[in-house]
C-alpha cells in the first residue's frame, strides 16, 4: 500500500499467525484511514476473527505487526473500541441499556467511582447517536439482536476510539436491521471521523459504503477499493484457484470454479 | 428475643446478611451458583477440622474456604470449571465427614454447623468477622466496574484489558470470605439460599443494577432477621427458615413481576405482542 499517509489509523503489516501449527494467517497487510469505510470479507474460516484478535491485541502474530496511530500495539487498547461477535445477554440480568453503556466509559478501571452529572449526560448522547434513545431503560437482555447491536456499539464509541471492530455484526440480524447499523456505521464513521472495520462473510449488504475492502481467503489477504479487489484474477490467486466475479442488479457473487458460491 | 446475650446475634445476623446480599448479587449476575454451593462446603471440611486441631472454628472456615475458591479459580481456568467444582465439592464433604469422625464434638455443635445457630458468633470472634465482612466488601468495591464489565459481557471485557482469570480469582476470594462469615450463623447447608434467594428476587423487581444490590441486601437483612425471631419463637434451626424465606422471597418476586407485566399489558393491550414488547413494560417497572 502506498496510502500509508499521516491519517492512518490502523496499519497491519505483514502479519502471519500460526496456531497449532495451521497457517491461520499469510503476511496480511492493509491500512485503514480516519473516516474510512472498511469491510473485512471472508468465507468462515478464513481467519476474520483471528485478524481482529491480533489488532486488538488479544493475539500475538508469530511474524509482522500493527500500528494503531502510528504506535505499536500495547496491552490496552484505549483508540479501540470493539464489538464482538454473538454476545449471550441473559434477560433476567439487571442490566439496562444505559447502564451498559456506562460501562464503555470506564469499565476496566478499579475502584468505586462517583457519578457526575456529565457521565450520564454523555450516556443520553450516546444512546441518542445510535437511535437508542427508545429502549435505553429496558434490560439489555430484552432487546432484539439490532437493539443489542446499536447498545454495544453505543458502548464501544463513548470512550472516543479511532477505531472501531466489528466482528460479523449482521450475522444473526434480519436483513432491514442489518441495513440500519450499516447505514449507522457509515455515518458515525463519515461524522466522527472514525476508521470502521468490519467483519462479514456477506459483502452485498456492506457495497453502498463500503470504502475500502480487505478480502481475506486462505489466511491471506487483498486491499484496495471494491472495484480493485472484487475481480477475478485478484480473487482467484487468493483462493489459489479459478473464482469469478458475476455482478447481478448491482449485487456481486464470488463463485468458484465448480459453481458453487463462495 | 431482645435479651442483653441476643445482642451479638442481631450484630452478626446483620453482617452475615448485607455480605450476602451484595456477593450473591454477583453469585447470580456471574452464573457462579455452582462455585457458592461448593466454598461453603470446604467451609464445613475446615470447620471440622478446626474442632479436631482444637483451634478456632473461624480459622478452619477461612483456611477452608480459601483453600476452595483457590483450587476451583485455578483448576477451572481454562473454560467452564463445573466439573473441578464438582470434585472440589465432594473432596471436602469427603474430608469434612473424615474430620469429624476424629473429634468428640457434640452432635448439636455439628449439626448447627450444618444447618446455622442463632448464636453461632461468640463475643470475641465479631470483630474477626466484621473485618472479614468489610475487607469482602472492599475487594468488591475495587473491582466493582471490571466486574460488572466481565459478567455481562466477558469478550469485552477482555479485549478492554480487563484479565478475566484474575477478576475471577478475586470473585471466589470474595465468596470465600463471605462463607467463612455466614456459615457459624446460617450454616454450611443452607447459606447457599441467603446467597441466591434476595439477589434473584430483587432483579425481578428491579432493571437498575445498583438498586438490585442494595435491594438485595436488604432482602437478605429482612430474611435473616425475620430467621432469627423465628428460630427464637420455635427454637428450629435457623438455617430451616433462611431457606424457606430465601425462597418466598424470590417466589414473590417473581410474582410481582409477573403481576407488574400483566397489568402493564392489560393497561396497553396490541402494545406487547411478543418479545419486542416486552422491555417497554420493563422500562414502566424501572421509571415507576
Amino acid at each position: 500500500m502506498t496510502d500509508i499517509a499521516e491519517h492512518a489509523i490502523l496499519n497491519v503489516d505483514q502479519v502471519s499467525v500460526a496456531l497449532s501449527g495451521r497457517q491461520i494467517l499469510d503476511q496480511v497487510s492493509f491500512t485503514v484511514g480516519a473516516g474510512q469505510f472498511t469491510g473485512l470479507i471472508g468465507p468462515n474460516g478464513a481467519g476474520k476473527t483471528t485478524l481482529l484478535r491480533v489488532i486488538l491485541g488479544l493475539q500475538r502474530p508469530s511474524a509482522g505487526s500493527v500500528s494503531v496511530l502510528g504506535k505499536p500495539l500495547s496491552g490496552r487498547q484505549q483508540a479501540v473500541g470493539y464489538v464482538p461477535q454473538k454476545v449471550q445477554l441473559d434477560p433476567d440480568m439487571p442490566v439496562r441499556a444505559r447502564d451498559l453503556v456506562a460501562l464503555g466509559i470506564d469499565g476496566n478501571r478499579y475502584g468505586l467511582r462517583l457519578r457526575p452529572a456529565w457521565r450520564s449526560e454523555a450516556v443520553r448522547e450516546m444512546l441518542h447517536a445510535v437511535d437508542a434513545d427508545r429502549f435505553a431503560d429496558a434490560r439489555v437482555g430484552d432487546l432484539s439482536g439490532g437493539e443489542q447491536q446499536r447498545v454495544l456499539i453505543a458502548h464501544a464509541l463513548i470512550s472516543r476510539p479511532r477505531l472501531l471492530l466489528l466482528d460479523e455484526p449482521l450475522a444473526n440480524l434480519d436483513l432491514r436491521s442489518g441495513q440500519e447499523i450499516v447505514s449507522l456505521l457509515a455515518r458515525i464513521a463519515r461524522e466522527q471521523q472514525i476508521a470502521v472495520l468490519l467483519s462479514a462473510h456477506e459483502m452485498n449488504p456492506l457495497l453502498p459504503v463500503m470504502d475500502r475492502v480487505v478480502y481475506l481467503a486462505a489466511g491471506r489477504a487483498a486491499s484496495g477499493t471494491t472495484a480493485e479487489v472484487i475481480t477475478s484474477p485478484v480473487l482467484s490467486s487468493l483462493y489459489g484457484y479459478q473464482v469469478d466475479v458475476l455482478h447481478v442488479h448491482g449485487r456481486v457473487l464470488v463463485v468458484a470454479g465448480a459453481g458453487e458460491q463462495v | 428475643m431482645f435479651a442483653s446475650f441476643m445482642t451479638n446475634a442481631w450484630i452478626s445476623a446483620t453482617i452475615v446478611a448485607i455480605v450476602a446480599g451484595v456477593v450473591g448479587y454477583f453469585v447470580v449476575l456471574r452464573g457462579s451458583a455452582f462455585p457458592a454451593h461448593a466454598i461453603p462446603k470446604g467451609a464445613f471440611a475446615g470447620a471440622a477440622g478446626a474442632a479436631l486441631l482444637g483451634v478456632s472454628t473461624l480459622l478452619g472456615l477461612a483456611v477452608f474456604s480459601v483453600l476452595g475458591a483457590l483450587g476451583i479459580g485455578y483448576l477451572g481456568r481454562r473454560g467452564r470449571h463445573d466439573v473441578v467444582t464438582a470434585l472440589a465439592l465432594v473432596l471436602m464433604l469427603a474430608l469434612g465427614a473424615a474430620f469429624l469422625s476424629r473429634t468428640v464434638e457434640y452432635e448439636a455443635a455439628i449439626f448447627s454447623l450444618l444447618f446455622g445457630e442463632v448464636l453461632g458468633v461468640s463475643t470475641n470472634e465479631l470483630l474477626p468477622v466484621a473485618l472479614m465482612a468489610v475487607g469482602c466488601l472492599a475487594v468488591v468495591g475495587i473491582i466493582f466496574r471490571p466486574l460488572m464489565l466481565s459478567s455481562i459481557v466477558p469478550e469485552i471485557a477482555e479485549a478492554r484489558g480487563v484479565r478475566a482469570y484474575w477478576i475471577e480469582i478475586c470473585f471466589l476470594l470474595v465468596v470465600a470470605f463471605a462463607t467463612a462469615v455466614t456459615v457459624p450463623v446460617v450454616g454450611a447447608l443452607l447459606i447457599f439460599s441467603l446467597m441466591m434467594g434476595p439477589p434473584a428476587a430483587a432483579r425481578s423487581v428491579t432493571s437498575r443494577p445498583l438498586l438490585a444490590m442494595v435491594l438485595s441486601a436488604a432482602i437478605a437483612l429482612l430474611t435473616v432477621w425475620l430467621a432469627i425471631a423465628a428460630s427464637y419463637q420455635t427454637n428450629w434451626p435457623i438455617g430451616f427458615f433462611v431457606g424457606v424465606f430465601g425462597a418466598a422471597a424470590y417466589g414473590l418476586g417473581r410474582g410481582y413481576s409477573a403481576w407488574r407485566r400483566g397489568r402493564s399489558a392489560a393497561a396497553r393491550p396490541g402494545q406487547l405482542t411478543g418479545a419486542s414488547g416486552d422491555y417497554h413494560d420493563r422500562r414502566e417497572q424501572v421509571l415507576d
